[in-house]
């Protein structure tokens, strides 16, 4: 079929480039390794596969080759290529592409696509191909049941409700140094908005704090406006948004003009984005929101460096780094145990690692602990809680009024 | 001469369906996965654009409620799979379809033109805002695991099985009454009217057939993805592809909407398979040449073709005398 032309037409020109750039890496072995994926280059997951999932793709590429390939057992190097597809937004697209990949393309490896639902649809595909599937974009009440159900699958981000977890218990920490217990909460209608938002619920009720507001907003809402003049109205001590990067830049835009000063402000999606001090500079100071990293860590720094060198942006500081990871416990595990599937799910499983994030240890295929609260300090996102992880700055509190500009 | 054919053309079709349908059945046992899922695709948009022309044909409404049904149904998999017997979903996914239908049908299907396109299309957008809210308010979150196990066999003999139904009801249509009806209302409905048909009661009948098997359609490929929430169910695409591809083939015929499916859909995989991240411009300049090159769809090219070929044959003759 005609279908087959174009791989193996990249494969080709995929394997004269390696050849040329191997040439001084004598090690590398003929034939290079094919990794597999499907993202969302179009449609409306675009923007989140182009922030967090596609340049770290690219940026592992192109220094696992420029290190001479990936690094098998023994010393062994091999080059790798990347075949790509794009899914335009449609699992049902993602499904096929998963199946092209692994029957056509026959590939020696496949990379998780970006957001829950794709990496829902991609599953039964992986399980049933054996491959690893590392989600770092990934995010829902029902992880342990779905471990279970597929042992393939390894999940770097833990639940909603441990999100909330760490969030409320910081806020309680916060009650001895004048934080109030009025809340007002706002939220994205969709799954991640809503998996938050009744998680939130109860947590809030659990720490004694009252909730003042209770607004949800259909994804994609352009005017935010009337939920902060409610808020502005109510004047409430916290101000806690399940959003998204889009409602998150509106909302704190708003909140800004509307005068909206809570002792705590907090954003979800999009406030660990490198745009959100780029648009709001000395205004972010003070912002909470997900996410978060050890600053101090020297990995970290080194990492943000090479995404900005070599992508030409700078990271998110939540997803990104997450999913740079994965790349990270994917070269360790195959650096140690090749590139024999069900080896590598094995090795995963049982082991730890060293990352950008400190070590990765997973308990029943998830990755338990990391940083869920996240803050601007002095222009840079630093992770507040929870605090057992380590790494964690004291939060500046209570947060500073927007400057009047 | 027609006339004395008919009994012989009567069962000449639904038998060459069942055969086609036997045929393809063992397809299974041979094809790999990866053809697996093409003839997946084939077959989904082969019976909604099937079951679009079976209305959109004869009476000329252009119907963009396609992905309102085809979520309806996807739903009805994520809400009642773990609860019914997988057997029993379909039947009520279909219910649920008809139902639906029949209250669209009754309030909208007096619309005409280009209002009952703009209606159809936020048909869609007003059950998915329905479902959001509905599923916030009292489920809790939006998103909903499908965790039944319909493997990808188990889906293509369904679909197959479907499309040779939605063929045979398509054919018992057109042979009926309610089918001459609808004839009359594609050609003018006012006219239709004074005749005596029952216009409101003829369009509605056969836009819940219609509907009835898109909804089953979304039931039958739920299971596919694992994971369904509003945008994924509802998505608009679903209605604009399944119109294209139709059209593509002719609305005018039975047969015709899986003529415009099967080469669209593979022209589609070797466009995405090789020119993944052109896709969308490529696909823009092909509907381009279709519509300048195929405006009557591949019947109308097959029907010119054989208006060549009896003229060619009829003045053969001649020079041969």
């Amino acid at each position: 079929m005609t279908t087959r032309l174009t791989p193996s037409r990249r494969a080709v020109v995929g394997g004269i480039a390696a050849t040329t750039l191997a040439a001084p890496y004598v090690r590398a072995q003929a034939g290079a390794v094919k990794i597999g994926f499907s993202i969302s280059k179009t449609g409306p997951n675009a923007g989140g596969a182009n922030v967090t999932t596609l340049p770290n793709y690219q940026l592992w590429l192109k220094e696992t080759n420029d290190a001479g390939g990936l690094k098998l057992p023994g010393g062994q190097r091999r080059m790798v290529e990347f075949v790509e597809y794009d899914d335009r937004s449609q699992s049902e697209e993602a499904v096929r592409n998963i199946e092209r990949l692994v029957n056509q393309d026959k590939v020696d490896l496949l990379f998780p696509p970006w957001g829950t639902a794709m990496n829902l649809a991609v599953a039964p595909s992986f399980n049933r191909g054996g491959f690893p599937h590392l989600a770092s974009t990934f995010f829902v009440e029902r992880q342990p049941e779905l471990v279970q159900r597929w042992n393939n699958m390894f999940l770097f981000l833990d639940r909603p409700s441990t999100a909330i977890t760490a969030l409320t218990d910081l806020l309680a920490t916060l009650k001895d140094k004048g934080l109030g217990n009025t809340v007002a909460l706002a939220s994205v209608q969709d799954q991640f908005g809503l998996e938050l938002v009744s998680a939130a619920r109860a947590g809030i009720a659990k720490a004694g704090f009252q909730v003042v507001m209770d607004r949800q907003y259909p994804p994609g809402t352009q005017d935010l406006a009337p939920i902060i003049s409610e808020a502005v109205r109510l004047k409430p001590d916290m101000f806690l948004a399940f959003s998204y990067p889009p409602d998150t830049l509106a909302l704190t835009e708003q909140a800004r003009i509307g005068g909206l000063n809570p002792k705590v402000f907090y954003t979800a999606v999009g406030t660990a984005f490198p745009l959100y001090k780029q648009r709001f500079g000395a205004n972010a100071e003070g912002v909470m929101g997900i996410g978060g990293v050890d600053v101090t860590n020297p990995k970290i720094r080194d990492y943000i460096a090479r995404h900005n060198r070599i992508v030409g942006r700078e990271p998110d500081r939540w997803a990104s780094t997450t999913t740079y990871s994965t790349l990270e416990v994917l070269s360790q595990a195959i650096e140690r145990v090749g590139l024999d599937k069900a080896a590598i799910i094995k090795d995963i499983g049982a082991n730890s690692f060293e990352t950008i994030l400190g070590t990765i240890k997973f308990d029943k295929n998830q990755r338990v602990d990391q940083w869920w609260v996240g803050q601007w300090q002095q222009g840079e996102f630093v992770a507040l809680a929870p605090t057992k992880v380590g790494g964690t700055k004291a939060p500046v509190f209570p947060k500073p009024a927007w400057p009047t500009a | 001469m027609i006339a004395r054919n008919w009994t012989l053309k009567d069962w000449a079709f639904p038998l060459v369906v069942l055969g086609g349908a036997a045929l393809l059945a063992p397809l299974p046992a041979v094809a790999g996965s990866y053809w697996m899922a093409l003839l997946v695709n084939i077959l989904m948009y082969s019976v909604l654009a099937t079951a679009w022309a079976l209305f959109s044909g004869p009476t000329h409404y252009v119907s963009l409620a396609t992905a309102a049904f085809f979520g309806l149904g996807a739903y009805t998999m994520a809400f009642l799979g773990e609860k019914l017997p997988l057997p029993l979903v379909y039947p009520a996914a279909a219910l649920i379809g008809a139902v639906v239908a029949t209250v669209v049908g009754l309030s909208t299907l007096r619309l005409s033109g280009v209002y009952f396109v703009i209606f159809t299309f936020g048909l869609a957008e007003l059950v998915r805002q329905l479902v959001t809210w509905g599923e916030a308010k009292f489920g809790g979150t939006v998103g909903r695991f499908v965790f039944i196990d319909v493997n990808q066999q188990g889906i293509f003999w369904m679909l197959l099985g479907l499309l040779a139904l939605v063929l045979l009801v398509g054919y018992a249509i057109q042979r009926s009454r309610l089918g001459w009806a609808l004839r009359a209302i594609g050609e003018d409905e006012t006219v239709a009217r004074h005749s005596g048909i029952d216009t409101t009661v003829s369009k509605v009948a056969v836009f819940v057939v219609s509907a009835t098997f898109m909804t089953v359609v979304g039931a039958v490929m739920a299971p596919r993805w694992t994971y369904i929430d509003p945008s994924i169910a509802f998505n608009p695409i679903i209605s604009f592809q399944v119109l294209i591809m139709a059209l593509l083939g002719g609305a005018a015929r039975l047969y015709g909407p899986i003529l415009g499916v099967v080469p669209l859909a593979i022209l589609f995989e070797i466009l995405q398979a090789n020119f993944p991240n052109s896709f969308s411009i490529l696909l823009g300049l092909t509907f381009l040449v279709i519509v300048y090159f195929v405006p009557n769809g591949v019947v109308g090219l097959i029907d010119q073709g054989r208006d060549k070929i009896a003229r060619a044959v009829g003045r053969r003759p001649h020079p041969a005398e």
